[in-house]
């Protein structure tokens, strides 16, 4: 009964989003104002329909319901609780869902709560985001229904993929897919602000916390992602550019440079077109990220997913919306009026500079992600790998980097160099001594971790700069969003960097009782022994570990076998210290009896993932400072109407 | 810098549109290009050029062209640590290996350090692991990317070359390319 009510309630959001995108097409014509009132109650009502058609899957997966196919495929009755619940969305047909549940209901609160945006425009921002879900309500109810029953109820499930059996993976997805989704959101105020040729202040303050929510989202996803992929795969490594990693890379990079060209708009009133086409871009590159990863049409350690004719599927709507969108700002850019203009040396210039290097960055992604693909046509084939991302997107990342120790300082419109002077001096400052330090004592590592270090240290200081001689209680939370997230950079790049630079390794067949050196830690492995959890057996090792001679720490690296579905994982052991983390990893048992054994002492690297958290802490109170200003102006606003009707009145 | 000029070149305006149709073509093509994966090679019938590359890991010794020459065709394998095909072809390199076909690799542009995660973690099949840190003798052997593999015949004779990864279905077709040398 819960799966019959879970697709009733879907088919009739899906008419919704008919009656919706048709009432706002309409509404927007001359003579069609009548419909402009249902447009809003329309866009609420299918975002709760949405909303109960996701919760009828979560609870089919709960009670691990058999008889629908999606659940007997993806669930078993002896999963834990956690995981059960996370198999809702890690599956094709239950993503497919989510993304059109985030969508819906994010137009829902578009459509309740803003009230700045010209009218006309946002229903013509409604009118677009319906269009845009028409086209996933298509794909889940036409070719992936997830709530299809069995002919016969399967006695019991066939699990989850043991890989995702694991908490950070249950929820880095959705949380991927928040971002990716709420910048459909961004992009539907782009078309909106496009066919009523409103692109102004109002739609920059309009879009600029959605954009800021998908990009908080992205960015914890981002980190997630590269922590669970550096403990659960057992290389030791934290990003590979990979086709799937790249997916989720490129829109937050298009987020970022489009959070920072809506600030512009937002108080400068300029980059007005740059704006319009970021919106566009970004959630164009959610799309492409999907399409890449759920085609299969590269070769991804993360293909799980892989199907050419969702591929297909896919691609149509890109061609529709993308391909839709772009003509569209093809034909109407050159109507929008142009924006306010700024000098050579302003806020507005550094960050047209930085929107170019991150755009650029992009560039290079895009084409290295595509490249294995473009040479095929070609007739050769090629992977391309860390030896081209890592350099290239540096040339563009470390001027980048650069630059956010000067932009933030600099004035709007027009400023003098000699006012910043003394001020930037401090960071470069750092910048020279650190790489100074670092080339007389470690002369040995290569160059791009070098200027990785000096870079992020110099970041990681000179964000700090911008609060100089402000009143800090009275500095905009928005402020101490951006000096957070920078300084947030600035500290990940030099997690990265030392990773990368002071990494040591040690691989090793040992006995029990056997003692290993990594680093400055002392190892010894103190006993082999199986264990057993809810749904997997493990050998796991118990390794003592000291650093310098102190106290000696336990680990226990395993490696697990799942029952349901059967499958193998290594399960890595971390000890983490202030200046660094301890990695350890159980390998085979080698014809000798011994067990190969993987040590890495990698330091400072848990900087990496902090310093991305601060990037999204940042985001949060930059979310915060802007919505709590956008409510107060709203009140402002109402008591000024108020008082001007009370005025009327009198007379 | 001025802001936007006043009148946009209308050029630049489609240029998105521009590179999300190159985009679309090339995916088209992808989606839907034959499963043809054989690529005739110009270096076929050609022996071996003259190389001797260094040993790559501790454990495994370099790689010269005589030791190429051995009377048995072999497989000459070019990978590398960042490739991410190369570790999806690796289960069916150790089953050819486990068939008795002697492999060679030579590995690309790649650190000794990452090569032996990457062998840890995915196996090593290889007798001798050469280190071809200037593409050198991949460059002479006809091979434009990694992972590829050929066939060498028991005079240093290239006799078939695979571009791509080796997927489980290729590995009969590998298997007769080696029957074939033999004669």
């Amino acid at each position: 009964m819960i799966a019959e009510i879970g697709l009733a309630v879907l088919w009739m959001a899906a008419a919704l989003a008919v009656l919706q995108l048709f009432a706002g097409f309409s509404a927007l014509r001359p003579g069609g104002k009548a419909l402009a009132g249902v447009v809003r109650p329309l866009a609420v009502m299918q975002g709760v329909l949405v909303a109960i058609s996701f919760l009828a899957l979560i609870d089919l997966f709960l009670e691990t319901d058999l008889s629908v196919k999606l659940v007997a495929a993806n669930s078993h009755s002896m999963k834990p609780f956690i995981f059960k619940l996370a198999g809702t969305w890690g599956n094709h047909e239950g993503s497919m869902l989510l993304w059109i549940t985030i969508m819906a209901v994010s137009g829902g609160v578009v459509a309740l709560v803003e009230k700045r945006l010209r009218e006309d425009t946002l229903i013509a921002t409604l009118a677009g985001q319906a269009f845009v879900s028409l086209g996933f309500y298509a794909f889940l109810l036409l070719s992936s229904n997830p709530f299809e029953r069995l002919p016969e109820p399967a006695p019991e499930g066939q699990g989850l993929n043991p890989l995702l059996q694991d908490i950070g993976l249950a929820f880095h997805p959705p949380t991927l897919y928040v971002g990716y989704v709420g910048l459909s959101v961004a992009f539907s105020f782009a078309i909106g602000a496009l066919i009523t040729r409103d692109v102004g202040p109002a739609f920059a303050r309009a879009m600029r916390p959605w954009v800021l929510g998908a990009w908080i989202f992205l960015t914890v996803g981002i980190t997630a992602g590269s922590y669970w992929a550096y403990y659960t795969l057992g290389w030791g490594g934290w990003w590979f550019w990979d086709p799937v990693e790249n997916a989720s890379l490129m829109p937050w990079l298009a987020a970022t440079a489009l959070l920072h060209s809506c600030s512009v708009l937002a108080s400068r009133n300029a980059l007005r077109a740059w704006t319009v086409m970021l919106g566009v871009i970004a959630f164009s590159m959610s799309m492409v990220g999907t399409f890449l990863v759920r085609s299969g049409i590269l070769t991804s350690v993360h293909a799980f997913a892989v199907d050419p004719e969702r591929g297909s599927f896919i691609l149509a709507l890109l061609a529709i919306y993308i391909g839709g969108a772009l003509a569209l700002f093809g034909i109407r850019a050159s109507t929008v009026t142009e924006g306010e203009r700024f000098s050579l040396f302003s806020r507005e210039a550094s960050l047209v500079f930085n929107n170019v290097m991150l755009c650029g960055i992009l560039g290079i992604v895009l084409l290295g992600t595509l490249y294995p693909l473009m040479t095929e046509a070609f007739g050769a084939k090629v992977s391309v790998g860390p030896p081209y991302f890592n350099p290239v997107s540096a040339i563009f990342a470390i001027p980048m980097m650069l630059m956010m120790g000067v932009g933030p300082l600099l004035r709007w419109r027009k400023d003098k160099p000699s006012r910043i002077t003394a001020t930037v001096a401090i960071p470069a400052l750092v910048v020279a001594l650190v790489l100074l330090a670092v080339v007389l004592m470690f002369p040995s590592i290569r160059i791009l971790p070098m200027l990785g270090i000096a870079v992020g240290a110099g970041l990681a200081v000179g964000s700090w700069l911008p609060l100089k001689g402000r009143n800090l209680r009275r500095t905009p939370f928005a402020v101490w969003g951006m000096v957070v997230a920078h300084c947030g950079l600035g500290v990940a790049l030099l997690g990265a960097a030392s990773e990368s630079a002071f990494s040591t390794e040690r691989l090793a067949a040992m006995n029990v009782g056997d003692t290993q050196s990594v680093g400055p830690i002392a190892l010894k492995l103190e006993k082999i022994e199986p264990v057993a959890g809810p749904n997997w057996t493990a050998i796991e090792a118990t390794v003592t570990a000291s650093y310098k001679g102190g106290t000696p720490v336990t680990l226990h690296p395993q490696a697990r076998t799942f029952t349901s579905p059967p499958g193998e994982r290594t399960e890595s052991a971390l000890h983490t210290r202030w200046n660094g983390q301890l990695y350890a990893v159980l390998g085979n048992e080698g014809d000798d009896g011994r067990w190969q054994m993987r040590f890495w002492w990698k330091p400072f690297v848990p900087l990496l993932w902090l310093g991305g958290l601060l990037v999204a802490f940042g985001g949060l109170l930059a979310l915060i400072g802007r919505v709590a200003q956008d409510v107060k102006r709203v009140r402002v606003n109402d008591k000024i109407a108020f008082r001007k009707t009370q005025q009327d009145m009198l007379k | 810098m001025t802001g936007e000029a006043p009148k946009r070149s209308g050029l630049a305006i489609w240029l998105p549109l521009a590179v999300f149709g190159a985009f679309f073509a090339l995916v088209i093509w992808g989606l839907y290009r034959p499963a043809d994966r054989d690529v005739a090679s110009a270096f076929i019938g050609k022996p071996l050029p003259q190389f001797n590359l260094p040993a790559a890991t501790e454990d495994r010794p370099g790689l010269s062209t005589a030791e190429m020459k051995a009377g048995k065709p072999r497989l000459l394998n070019v990978f590398a640590s960042w490739c991410v095909p190369c570790a999806v072809e690796a289960p069916q390199l150790e089953a050819l290996r486990q068939q008795g076909v002697d492999i060679d690799g030579v590995a690309i542009r790649d650190r000794s350090e990452d090569l032996n995660r990457f062998l840890a973690t995915y196996g090593n099949p290889f007798t001798r692991i050469g280190k071809d840190d200037l593409s050198e003798v991949q460059l002479g052997i006809g091979s434009s990317g990694v992972p590829e593999t050929f066939v060498i015949d028991g005079k240093g004779v290239i006799r078939h070359q695979h571009i791509g990864e080796i997927r489980p279905e290729d590995v009969p077709m590998i298997l007769e390319k080696l029957k074939e040398a033999q004669s």
